[in-house]
């Protein structure tokens, strides 16, 4: 089986990403024009060059980017964090949601430069020593995913819905807008619409997230 | 994308200079700006970002009402309580747009100051007159039904997207400015727009350079303020129409009303028509339609979007009716 004898090499699928991650950092090295696919004269970026600090899941990094890299670009192509997807690059799907500051945002429609001195967390950045944080465990146990590459981005939005939620934001389905609502599924189901699921596993997601919601009032 | 050189301004006069500069643009949540760079339909050679500057918070004005600073997030300004409680169809409106993560970026100037999402302004292989002036409206004859039907011409029939800016201008706001040379102006919200004439491509009435400080809200008018948005998906989409409508009346009769519209012009679009019909009517469903054929006399339809017509003196008599308690 295809699976069993994966495991007898000890590859795993992340291993070979990964590997390949590197496999292109080093021939971008070789030839900087690959690493400048989008752009249209490697004269005309190189006069864009900006130097940004970020800190992203508790550690520094320095990064010397294009100006135009958004921060989904940079977390993915510069720093090797593909947790964070690219779905529709247009802000209209979720899945590049990484939180900024504690607050949730599409890593796709900002700019890495924007962003010195920014605290990011991404999904790479949700699990701890202890293990899964509350709301990863809450998917796996709910089944809340098919393809899966929604998820993170999913999670990270989710992760910041209840921060929301605590510092007593309503949303569109909240009745009175001066209200504190509580996080009934309808009120989940509207502070997550930002995120969009290809495959519709929509219940086993509200699911997990009111699995959160109950276990943070007990 | 095309390239352009960035700039982080920490003062509001040297941003001002900078963004005076041919090709320049301010950017702040990036949003709506950034989309349109990676299309090349906006090409700034400048990128001044204004993050930085001291353009924050949400204060009561000493005629008690509100001054919104440009850089206040869109979700800050929905979770504000001062706004829940005083200006509640402001909150709703903010969060009947977008999503969550847009509205943690983009913010109050910016929302003001987006650009239309006509599909053919944002398809760079057809011809649009706000695009590329002079080129053709490839809206009027094309797949239209998100577009106009009031205070349009044949040049350009976008709408302006947000749901914001048509509760501000239920509410009078005022836009605080200033200009590169540092006089400061106040605008009101229904005069910041130009209507689209031969220049659909310039939609404020801005000059090059000049930065939006602040929001004014005048103290809210009596009344009962909603915010009604009808769209094609439950969340997370652009309104086919919304109406903003603020309604003061006594037992059998309006008093005073406020009525705006989205989704129907080239800008929030403040009717007069419906709130002089409104004025002392009965608080009848009769009332509401006459007050919604008034505001829609001159409207027209493109085809696609003829529906909006009818929909909007529908989605009007609602939002009265709920309102006014009078279902």
């Amino acid at each position: 089986m295809k699976q069993s004898s994966d495991r007898s090499l000890g590859v795993t699928r992340r291993r070979l990403l990964e590997a390949g991650t590197v496999a292109g950092a080093l021939s971008f090295v070789g030839d900087p024009r690959l690493a400048q696919a989008d752009t249209s004269s490697d004269a005309e970026a190189s006069s864009n060059l900006v130097t940004v600090g970020l800190q992203i899941n508790g550690r520094a990094h320095t990064l010397a980017l294009d100006s135009r890299t958004t921060l989904l670009d940079a977390l993915r192509e510069h720093l090797g964090l593909t947790g964070t997807k690219k779905g529709c690059d247009q802000g209209q799907c979720g899945a590049c949601t990484v939180i900024v500051n504690g607050r949730r945002i599409n890593s796709c429609l900002t700019l890495a430069v924007m962003h010195a001195g920014d605290e990011v967390s991404t999904i790479e950045g949700l699990a701890n020593d202890d293990g899964l944080h509350p709301m990863q465990a809450a998917f796996v146990r709910r089944d809340a995913l098919q393809c899966g590459y929604c998820t993170p981005g999913q999670i990270c939005s989710a992760v910041a819905v209840l921060t929301e939620h605590k510092a007593g934001w309503p949303s569109y389905a909240t009745a009175d807008v001066a209200s504190e609502p509580m996080l009934t599924d309808a009120e989940i189901r509207e502070r997550m619409s930002g995120n969009i699921c290809r495959c519709s596993a929509y219940p086993n997601i509200v699911a997990a997230i009111r699995d959160v919601v109950e276990g943070d009032r007990t | 994308m095309k390239p352009f050189h960035y700039e982080r301004s920490s003062d509001i006069s040297s941003a001002c200079a900078v963004a005076a500069r041919p090709a320049s643009k301010f950017i702040a949540g990036g949003t709506n700006l950034i989309d349109l760079m990676k299309l090349e339909i906006e090409t700034p050679a400048n990128l001044v970002d204004i993050n930085a500057l001291p353009l924050g918070g949400i204060e009561e004005t000493s005629e008690h009402g509100l001054r919104i600073g440009a850089l206040v997030t869109n979700s800050a300004l929905a979770a504000d309580m001062k706004v829940r409680l005083k200006y509640p169809l402001l909150s709703q409106a903010i969060l009947a747009g977008a999503s969550g993560q847009l509205r943690n970026k983009a913010t109050t100037g910016g929302n003001l100051l987006q650009r239309t999402r006509c599909p053919y302004f944002y398809d760079t292989t057809k011809p649009c007159n706000k695009r590329q002036p002079g080129s053709g409206c490839a809206a009027l004859e094309g797949l239209n039904r998100m577009n106009a039907v009031l205070g349009v011409k044949d040049n350009c029939i976008a709408v302006h997207p947000s749901d914001m800016a048509v509760a501000m201008t239920a509410l009078d706001a005022r836009i605080e400015t200033i200009a590169a040379d540092g006089a400061t102006r106040t605008i009101p919200i229904d005069g910041l727009y130009r209507a689209p004439g031969d220049t659909p491509n310039i939609e404020t009435v801005l000059q090059p350079g000049e930065l939006i400080k602040s929001v004014v809200l005048p103290p809210p008018p009596p009344g009962r303020q909603i915010y009604r948005k009808v769209r094609d998906r439950a969340s997370y989409a652009f309104a086919l129409v919304s109406v903003a409508a603020i309604v003061a009346h006594d037992k059998n009769h309006v008093q005073d009303a406020r009525v705006a519209f989205g989704g129907i012009s080239y800008k929030p679009w403040r009717s007069a028509e419906a709130e002089s019909t409104l004025a002392g009517a009965s608080l009848t469903r009769l009332s509401y339609d006459a007050a919604g054929t008034a505001a829609l006399k001159n409207a027209r339809g493109y085809g696609h979007n003829d529906f909006k017509i009818p929909l909007a003196r529908r989605t009007l008599r609602a939002a009265l009716a709920e309102v006014t308690g009078t279902i």
